[in-house]
C-alpha cells in the first residue's frame, strides 16, 4: 500500500469538510422542503417557507458542486469510481435537484392553483429524495462498496438498499428535517412558527432514536470506530456531534432558535466529519477486499496539482465563507405578511 | 445502441440544452448591470425599471442554466469515468477552481441582488449585479480553458498511466483558451444584444412604453454592434489558429482534402466524405483558404487525406455547421449596423422593428452550431491526439444509460417548454411601475 503523504491527508480532510459543509447548509433547505406539505396550511405560509430558504439554497448547492469538484480535482480515481459506480442513484439525485431548483423561480410566475401544486410537488420530492439518497449513499460508503480489483462497482441500485444503508437514509432525512424545522422557527412568527416548534419537538425524539440506532449499528456494520479508538483525540468529533444534538433541544426549550440552529449545524458537521475520519485513509472502502479500496494514497492527483489547488482553497475559501456569512446575516430577518412581497413581486 | 453511443447522445443533449441558457446569462447580466449603473448615476427611474424588467427575464433564464450545469459536471464521472481518471489531475482542478472562484460569487450575489432592493444602498445593489456578471464570465474562463485543454492539450506529462499537470500557467494562458473564451463570449453577447433588441422592437411597434424601450434599444444597439463586428475578427483568429492546433477540424470545416499551398476557397461546395472529394466546387477564390489560415497565399493547409479515415471528424456536419455559423454571424453584423444606424429614429423604422423579434432565435442557433464545430470537430478524440472518445466511457450498463437518457429528454423538454413560455409571457407583459424608494 502506498504511503499517504501529508498533502494527501490534507486533501482528504478538505474532501471531508466540503461534504460536511454541504450537508450542514443544504440540509436545512432539503429538510424544510420535505416538511413543506406538513408545515404549510395556506398560501401565505407556503410562500413564507419558500422565501425563508430562497436566498440561500443556490449558494448552498454550490457546496455540492464544490464537493464534487474537490473529489474530481484531488482524487480523480475516486471521482471516476464513485460517480460511475453509483450511476443510477446519482442520476436520481440530479433529476430531483433539477426539478427542485427551478421551483423557486417558476412557482410564483403563473397565477393558477394547479401550476403551484405541480411545483410544490417538485419541491417536496426534490427535497426528500436527495436527503434520502445521500444518506443511503454515504452509509454504504461507510460500510464499503462492492468494488472489484479494477475498481468496478459490482452491485446495483438494490445493493445499496440494505438495512444499514436504509437506516442511514432515514437518519439523514430526520436530521435534515429537524434542521429545517429549527431554521423555520428563526425566520417566522405566529402560527407557522408555533407549528414548526411542535414539529421540532416530535422530530427531535425520532432523530435521537434513529441517530442513536444508526451510530450503534455502525459498530457491527463498519470500521469507523477503529480509527477513532486508535486515535482517541478523534473522539472529540462524535462528542461534539452529541453536544449538538442535546443543544438543539436545550436551546429550543429556552426559545433560542438561532443557537439551536447552530447546534444543529454542529451536529451535522461533526457527524459527517466523524464518518470521514473513521474512513481514513479510504475514500471508498471495498467490501470485497480491503486491497481494492480506493484510498487517499492510490487515487490522488499529482503533488503539483494538489499544491496548486491547496493555494486556491487557501486564497478563495475564506473569502467565500466571508461573503456567504454576510449574505446569511443580511437576509435572516423574520418574514411577516408585510415583508413577504419584498424582492419577488417587484 | 451501446453505452458509448448512448453516453455521447446524453452528453450532447445535456450540453446543447445547457447552452441554450448560458449565453443569455453571460451577456444580459452585463446589460442589466449597465442599465442599473445609469440609474445610480442619473437617478432616472426608467433605468431602474429597465434593470428590473430585464433582470426578471435574466432570472427566469438563469434558473435553468444553474440546474443544467450541475448535470454536466457530474456526467464526466458518471458516463466518462475513464476520461475522468485519465485527465482529472488537470481537468478536474479547472472545474474545482470554477466552483470555488466563480460559482459561489454568482449564486450568492444573484440572491443579494434579487432580495436586496430595499436592504442595500443603490451603489451596493448595483455592485451586486456587476459581481454576478463578472463572476459568470470568470466561470466561463475556467470551463473554457478546461475545454480548450481537451482541444489542444498543453502543460502536461504522461506519467503513472495518466496525464499529469506540469505547467499550470501554460494551460490557463494558452492561445486556444484565450481565443475560445473571447469567441464564446462574443457569441453570448451578440445573443443577449439581439434578445434585448428583439423584445424592445416587439413593444415599440405596438407603441408600448416607447421611451422605456427606446432607451433599452439604444443601449443594446451599441452593445450588439461592438460585439458582432468584434466577433468576426475573433472568429477569424480562432479559425486560423486551428491550422496548427487542430488541422483535421479545419480541413473538415472547409471540406479540404489535399494538402497543399495556395489553397482556394470555393463559395459553392458539397463534400462527399465516402469518396474523399467534393462533388461540387464552384466560384473559387484563389488562395483564400491559405490566406485565411496563415495570412499568406503560400501557406500550407493540411488536407483530410493526410489523416486516417478513422481519425477524421464527420465532414458534412462540420462543413455545414461552419457555413451556417459564419453566414449567421455576417447577418448579425449587418442587422446590428442597421439597428445602430437608426437607433435615434427607431420608432419610425417599421421594417427593422418587424424584423428584429424574428432575429432572436438566430444567435441561439449560431451558438449551438459553434459548439457543434468545437466538439464534433474534435472527434474521434476526447482529448485531441491523446485519448479517443471510445476509450473514455464508463464501465456501466446499457440499461442504465438508456433509462437516464430517456429521463433527460423528458425532464429537459418540460423545463425548456416552461422556461421559454415564461420568458415569452414576461417579455410581452412589459415593465412594471416602481417607486423611487
Amino acid at each position: 500500500m502506498p504511503e499517504i503523504t501529508c498533502l494527501q491527508t490534507t486533501w482528504f480532510a478538505i474532501w471531508g469538510i466540503a461534504w460536511a459543509v454541504y450537508f450542514m447548509l443544504d440540509g436545512f433547505d432539503l429538510g424544510l422542503g420535505t416538511l413543506f406539505p406538513f408545515l404549510a396550511k395556506n398560501e401565505f405560509e407556503k410562500r413564507a417557507i419558500i422565501k425563508s430558504m430562497w436566498p440561500f439554497w443556490d449558494g448552498n448547492e454550490v457546496w455540492l458542486i464544490t464537493a464534487g469538484g474537490v473529489t474530481f480535482a484531488a482524487f480523480p480515481r475516486a471521482y471516476a469510481i464513485m460517480f460511475s459506480g453509483l450511476y443510477t442513484p446519482l442520476m436520481l439525485l440530479l433529476f430531483a435537484l433539477i426539478l427542485r431548483g427551478v421551483v423557486f423561480e417558476f412557482r410564483n410566475k403563473v397565477d393558477c392553483d394547479c401550476w403551484r401544486k405541480t411545483w410544490d410537488a417538485c419541491l417536496v420530492i426534490g427535497s426528500f429524495l436527495p436527503a434520502l439518497l445521500l444518506g443511503v449513499a454515504f452509509a454504504n460508503i461507510f460500510m464499503g462498496l462492492p468494488l472489484d480489483e479494477a475498481g468496478i462497482y459490482t452491485g446495483n441500485l438494490f445493493t445499496l438498499l440494505n438495512p444499514y444503508g436504509l437506516l442511514g437514509g432515514i437518519t439523514f432525512v430526520l436530521i435534515f428535517c429537524t434542521h429545517g424545522a429549527i431554521w423555520l422557527t428563526t425566520r417566522t412568527t405566529g402560527e407557522l412558527k408555533e407549528r414548526a416548534l411542535q414539529f421540532f419537538n416530535k422530530l427531535w425524539w425520532a432523530e435521537v432514536c434513529f441517530a442513536g440506532f444508526f451510530l450503534g449499528m455502525t459498530v457491527p456494520y463498519t470500521k469507523l470506530w477503529h480509527n477513532v479508538f486508535a486515535k482517541p483525540y478523534l473522539l472529540i468529533l462524535p462528542i461534539i456531534a452529541v453536544l449538538g444534538l442535546v443543544g438543539q433541544k436545550l436551546f429550543m426549550a429556552k426559545g433560542h432558535s438561532w443557537k439551536a440552529w447552530f447546534s444543529s449545524s454542529a451536529l451535522i458537521l461533526f457527524v459527517v466529519l466523524f464518518g470521514v475520519a473513521g474512513l481514513f485513509p479510504n475514500l471508498l472502502p471495498s467490501s470485497i477486499d480491503v486491497a481494492y479500496s480506493v484510498t487517499a494514497g492510490n487515487s490522488s492527483s499529482s503533488p503539483l496539482t494538489l499544491k496548486i489547488m491547496l493555494g486556491v482553497v487557501i486564497c478563495f475559501l475564506p473569502v467565500v465563507i466571508g461573503y456567504q456569512s454576510w449574505a446569511y446575516n443580511k437576509f435572516r430577518d423574520v418574514i411577516t405578511p408585510e415583508s413577504i412581497d419584498e424582492g419577488q413581486s417587484y | 445502441m451501446d453505452v458509448f453511443t448512448l453516453s455521447r447522445l446524453q452528453f450532447a443533449v445535456a450540453a446543447y440544452f445547457h447552452f441554450l441558457f448560458v449565453p443569455l446569462t453571460l451577456g444580459l447580466s452585463f446589460l442589466v448591470a449597465i442599465m442599473e449603473t445609469f440609474y445610480v448615476k442619473t437617478g432616472d427611474i426608467d433605468y431602474k425599471r429597465m434593470a428590473k424588467f430585464w433582470g426578471k427575464l435574466f432570472l427566469i433564464n438563469f434558473a435553468v442554466g444553474i440546474v443544467t450545469g450541475i448535470t454536466l459536471e457530474f456526467q464526466f464521472g458518471t458516463n466518462w469515468s475513464k476520461y475522468s481518471e485519465y485527465v482529472g489531475d488537470i481537468f478536474g482542478s479547472l472545474l474545482a477552481i470554477e466552483a470555488t472562484a466563480a460559482f459561489f460569487l454568482e449564486s450568492t450575489f444573484i440572491a443579494v441582488w434579487y432580495f436586496g432592493w430595499k436592504k442595500l444602498s443603490p451603489k451596493m445593489h448595483c455592485a451586486s449585479i456587476w459581481i454576478v456578471a463578472i463572476a459568470s464570465n470568470i466561470s466561463a474562463y475556467w470551463i473554457l480553458s478546461a475545454n480548450a485543454w481537451m482541444q489542444h492539450p498543453v502543460g502536461y506529462v504522461l506519467r503513472n498511466g495518466r496525464a499529469e499537470l506540469s505547467n499550470f500557467i501554460e494551460i490557463i494562458t494558452q492561445k486556444y483558451a484565450v481565443l475560445e473564451f473571447l469567441h464564446t463570449l462574443g457569441g453570448a453577447y451578440i445573443l443577449a444584444g439581439f434578445f434585448v433588441l428583439g423584445i424592445s422592437a416587439w413593444h415599440l411597434i405596438r407603441k408600448n412604453e416607447e421611451e422605456f424601450f427606446t432607451k433599452s434599444f439604444q443601449i443594446a444597439a451599441i452593445w450588439t454592434l461592438i460585439f458582432s463586428f468584434g466577433e468576426m475578427g475573433i472568429g477569424h483568429f480562432a479559425t486560423a489558429n486551428l491550422k496548427d492546433a487542430q488541422p483535421a477540424k479545419l480541413a473538415a470545416m472547409e471540406a479540404h482534402w489535399e494538402t497543399g499551398k495556395n489553397v482556394p476557397m470555393h463559395l459553392l461546395t458539397w463534400p462527399d466524405a465516402e469518396n474523399e472529394k467534393n462533388v461540387i466546387e464552384a466560384l473559387s477564390v484563389p488562395s483564400a483558404l491559405s490566406i485565411l489560415a496563415g495570412n499568406r497565399p503560400d501557406t500550407e493547409v493540411v488536407g483530410l487525406k493526410d489523416f486516417h479515415p478513422d481519425d477524421r471528424p464527420p465532414v458534412l456536419p462540420l462543413f455545414l455547421s461552419f457555413r451556417i455559423m459564419v453566414g449567421l454571424g455576417s447577418l448579425f453584423a449587418l442587422v446590428a449596423l442597421w439597428a445602430w444606424w437608426k437607433r435615434n429614429q427607431i420608432k419610425q423604422q417599421t421594417l427593422l422593428l418587424k424584423l428584429l423579434p424574428w432575429m432572436i432565435p438566430l444567435p441561439y442557433l449560431a451558438n449551438e452550431f459553434g459548439w457543434t464545430i468545437a466538439e464534433l470537430g474534435r472527434q474521434p478524440w476526447i482529448v485531441y491526439g491523446m485519448m479517443k472518445t471510445s476509450d473514455a466511457v464508463s464501465p456501466i450498463a446499457v440499461s442504465q444509460v438508456a433509462t437516464s437518457l430517456v429521463a433527460f429528454f423528458g425532464i429537459y423538454a418540460l423545463l425548456g417548454a416552461v422556461d421559454f413560455y415564461l420568458l415569452f409571457k414576461f417579455a410581452r407583459k412589459g415593465p412594471e411601475e416602481v417607486t423611487n424608494a
